[in-house]
C-alpha cells in the first residue's frame, strides 16, 4: 500500500451515501399523485441504490489506496471492458451461445419429454420424482471432470455438464405442473369425451405453465453455472470461465471482473428473456395480473 | 380412502428406479470399457472374446466408467481402511470441505435473517436492496469464486475462511428471500390484533413475526446448505487441489483418475443428503415444539 489515504475524497464519499440514503427514504415516504411519477419513484429507489453502490466502491478504492490487484475501482474496469471487446466477445460466444444455449434446451426439452412420457405411468413418476428433488440438491457440478474427459475439451463436454444440470428441475417441475389441473377440470374434460392427448393439449400443458416456467428460470441460472464452472476443469483457450481462472492466475483482476460483467449481464439478460416469455405465455396468472398496477 | 403405503408408494417404485440406473450403469460400463480391452489384445496380437472381455472392463485401473462395485470399494478403501488424519482418507477430504460449508452456512444463514429484518422493517431499505438481491440470483456467483480466493490469498488470508466466504455469499440470498416472505406472511388481521394488545414492535417481531416465518427460513435454509456445500466444492478447485472433496475432483480429472472421481463424488453426494436432511430433523422438530401436527 503506498501513499496517504485521500480522506478528502472518502469524506466525499460517505456524504454522497449519506444523501443518497436521505433521498431514498424521502422518495419511498411520498405519496406521488401521478400515477407515472409513483412508477418513476419505485424505479429510481433501486436505481439510486446501484449508483450508491458504484461510488461508494470506487470512492473508497480510490480513497484508501486499496491496490488495484486486490479490488480494481469501477472505472477502471469499465476501461478495460471496453478496450477487450473482441477477447470478450470470442468468450462469450463460445460459453454462452454454445455451451449454455445448446445444453439449456437440450436439457429442457429432454426433461420435459420424460416428464410427458412418465405421465402415463404412476408408478415412474413416484420412482423418479423423490430421485429427481434428491439430485437437485446434490453438487451435480461434480460431474463437470467426468464429462471433460469423456466429451473431449471443447464445447461439447460443457453441454453434456449443461443437459445434466438442467435435466432435473425441468423434470421435476414439469410433473408437478402436469398435476395442477384440479379434479373439476379434468372431469369436465372426461364429459367432452377428450382423448389423452386433447386433454393434455387443451388443459394440462396450459396449467402447467407456471411450474415449467419457474424450471426453465432456475435452469437459465443453473445452465450458465455449470458451462463456467466445467471450464475450469480444462478448456481450449477461448471462453469464460478460461479467462476467469487464467486472467485471476495472471492477477489481472480488472480482467476478471469485466468478465463477470459480462456473464452478469447475459445471465441478466437471459433471466429477464425467460421471465418476458412467461409473461407472455401465462398471462392469465394471478402472480401476472397483480403485477401490473 | 386410500392411505399411503411407505412400502408400496415410496420403497417399490424408487428402489424399482435405482435397479434399472444400476442395471444401465453396468451395462455402460462394458461398452465404455471395452473398447480398451480390445485396443490391449490387438497390440498384443491375441484375439479376444466377449465373454473374455466382460470380467476385465469390470476391473480396470483407469477405466472410462467405473462400475458401481468398483466405487464403493475404492470408497470403503479410503474411508474405513485410512487413518482418518492421512492425506488419502476421503473422511479427511470430506471434513475440510464440511468445515468449510458449515462456516459458511452459518454465517451466510446469519447474515440473512439479520437483511430480512431489517428489509421488512425499513421501507427505503425495501425498495432499494430487494430488487438487486432478486437480480443477484440471475447472476452466475461462482464464476467470482476463484478471484477470491486467490485476491484473498495475496493479502495473506488462506484456508477455511475464503473458501466459507463463497459457501456464505451463496448461502445468503435464498435466506433473505426466504426470510422477507416468511416475516412478511403474518395477515393483516393478526398484525391488527398485535395493534389492539397494544404489543409494541418488539412483541410483535418475537411472538407473531418470527414464529410465522419458521416454515420459510427452513425451507430456504435447506437450499442455503446444499448450495454452501457447492460453493465451498468450487472453492477449492483454484486452491490447486491441495485439500477438500473439489481437490480431490480437480486431481482426479488431472490424474485421469476416474474411481477417485466418481467416489468423491459420491461423497459429496452423500454429505448434501445429510446435509439437507439435518435441516429437514431440525425443521419438524421446530414446527412440533410449536404445535404444528403434521
Amino acid at each position: 500500500m503506498s501513499g496517504e489515504n485521500n480522506w478528502g475524497l472518502i469524506l466525499g464519499t460517505l456524504v454522497f451515501w449519506a444523501a443518497a440514503w436521505a433521498l431514498n427514504e424521502w422518495l419511498v415516504r411520498r405519496d406521488f399523485a401521478a400515477p407515472l411519477a409513483r412508477r418513476a419513484a419505485r424505479l429510481a429507489v433501486p436505481l439510486i441504490f446501484g449508483i450508491t453502490i458504484l461510488v461508494l466502491w470506487e470512492g473508497l478504492v480510490r480513497g484508501f489506496n486499496v491496490p488495484s490487484v486486490l479490488l480494481p475501482p469501477p472505472s477502471m474496469i469499465g476501461v478495460r471492458l471496453v478496450n477487450s471487446l473482441p477477447i470478450l466477445a470470442a468468450d462469450f460466444r463460445q460459453t454462452f451461445l454454445k455451451s449454455v444455449l445448446t445444453g439449456y434446451a437440450m436439457g429442457c426439452g429432454l426433461g420435459f419429454l420424460v416428464a410427458i412420457l412418465i405421465d402415463r405411468s404412476p408408478f415412474l413418476q413416484k420412482g423418479l420424482l423423490p430421485l429427481g428433488n434428491f439430485v437437485s440438491a446434490l453438487p451435480v457440478i461434480g460431474v463437470a471432470p467426468i464429462m471433460v474427459m469423456w466429451f473431449g475439451f471443447d464445447w461439447q463436454s460443457k453441454v453434456a455438464v449443461v443437459i445434466i444440470m438442467t435435466f432435473f428441475p425441468m423434470l421435476v417441475n414439469t410433473v408437478e405442473g402436469l398435476g395442477a389441473a384440479s379434479h373439476m377440470e379434468r372431469d369436465l374434460m372426461r364429459t367432452y369425451a377428450a382423448s389423452w392427448w386433447q386433454t393434455l393439449i387443451k388443459l394440462r400443458l396450459p396449467a402447467a405453465w407456471p411450474f415449467i416456467f419457474n424450471a426453465l428460470k432456475i435452469n437459465s441460472t443453473l445452465a450458465l453455472i455449470g458451462a463456467i464452472v466445467a471450464e475450469f476443469f480444462g478448456t481450449p483457450i477461448v471462453g469464460m470461465g478460461f479467462r476467469i481462472s487464467t486472467e485471476v492466475g495472471r492477477m489481472n483482476v480488472d480482467m476478471v471482473w469485466a468478465e463477470i460483467a459480462v456473464a452478469a449481464l447475459a445471465g441478466s439478460a437471459f433471466y429477464g428473456a425467460v421471465a418476458l416469455i412467461e409473461r407472455m405465455v401465462t398471462f392469465w396468472h394471478p402472480s401476472v395480473r397483480g403485477g401490473q398496477a | 380412502m386410500r392411505t399411503d403405503s411407505f412400502l408400496r408408494d415410496r420403497l417399490i417404485p424408487v428402489g424399482t428406479v435405482i435397479a434399472i440406473l444400476i442395471a444401465v450403469w453396468y451395462v455402460a460400463a462394458v461398452f465404455l470399457n471395452a473398447p480398451f480391452e480390445r485396443d490391449t489384445a490387438a497390440r498384443a496380437g491375441t484375439e479376444v472374446t466377449f465373454a473374455e472381455i466382460l470380467p476385465r472392463t469390470m476391473a480396470q485401473e483407469r477405466p472410462v466408467l467405473p462400475a458401481p462395485h468398483q466405487v464403493i470399494a475404492e470408497i470403503w478403501d479410503t474411508t474405513v481402511n485410512k487413518a482418518v488424519t492421512s492425506k488419502r482418507s476421503l473422511v479427511y477430504h470430506a471434513w475440510i470441505t464440511l468445515s468449510a460449508t458449515l462456516l459458511g452456512f452459518g454465517i451466510g444463514a446469519a447474515l440473512g435473517i439479520v437483511l430480512a429484518v431489517g428489509i421488512v422493517h425499513n421501507r427505503a431499505m425495501d425498495r432499494s436492496f430487494m430488487p438487486w438481491v432478486i437480480a443477484s440470483q440471475t447472476i452466475p456467483i461462482l464464476a467470482v469464486a476463484p478471484m477470491i480466493i486467490v485476491v484473498l490469498n495475496a493479502i495473506g488470508i488462506s484456508g477455511l475462511l475464503p473458501k466459507a466466504l463463497i459457501s456464505t455469499y451463496l448461502s445468503f440470498f435464498p435466506v433473505v428471500v426466504g426470510m422477507v416472505k416468511g416475516l412478511r406472511s403474518p395477515e393483516a388481521i393478526q398484525l391488527d390484533l398485535m395493534h389492539t394488545y397494544n404489543a409494541t414492535p418488539a412483541q410483535t417481531f418475537w411472538k407473531l413475526r418470527w414464529p410465522a416465518s419458521m416454515p420459510y427460513l427452513f425451507t430456504s435454509l435447506k437450499v442455503a446448505v446444499a448450495i454452501s456445500l457447492v460453493g465451498a466444492i468450487v472453492g477449492e478447485l483454484p486452491t490447486g487441489a491441495v485439500a477438500g472433496l473439489g481437490a480431490r475432483l480437480l486431481a482426479g480429472s488431472y490424474y485421469g483418475q476416474t474411481v477417485q472421481i466418481w467416489s468423491a463424488l459420491f461423497m459429496a453426494a452423500a454429505l448434501a443428503a445429510i446435509l439437507v436432511a439435518i435441516v429437514g430433523i431440525a425443521h419438524t422438530a421446530v414446527l412440533r415444539r410449536m404445535g404444528a401436527r403434521p
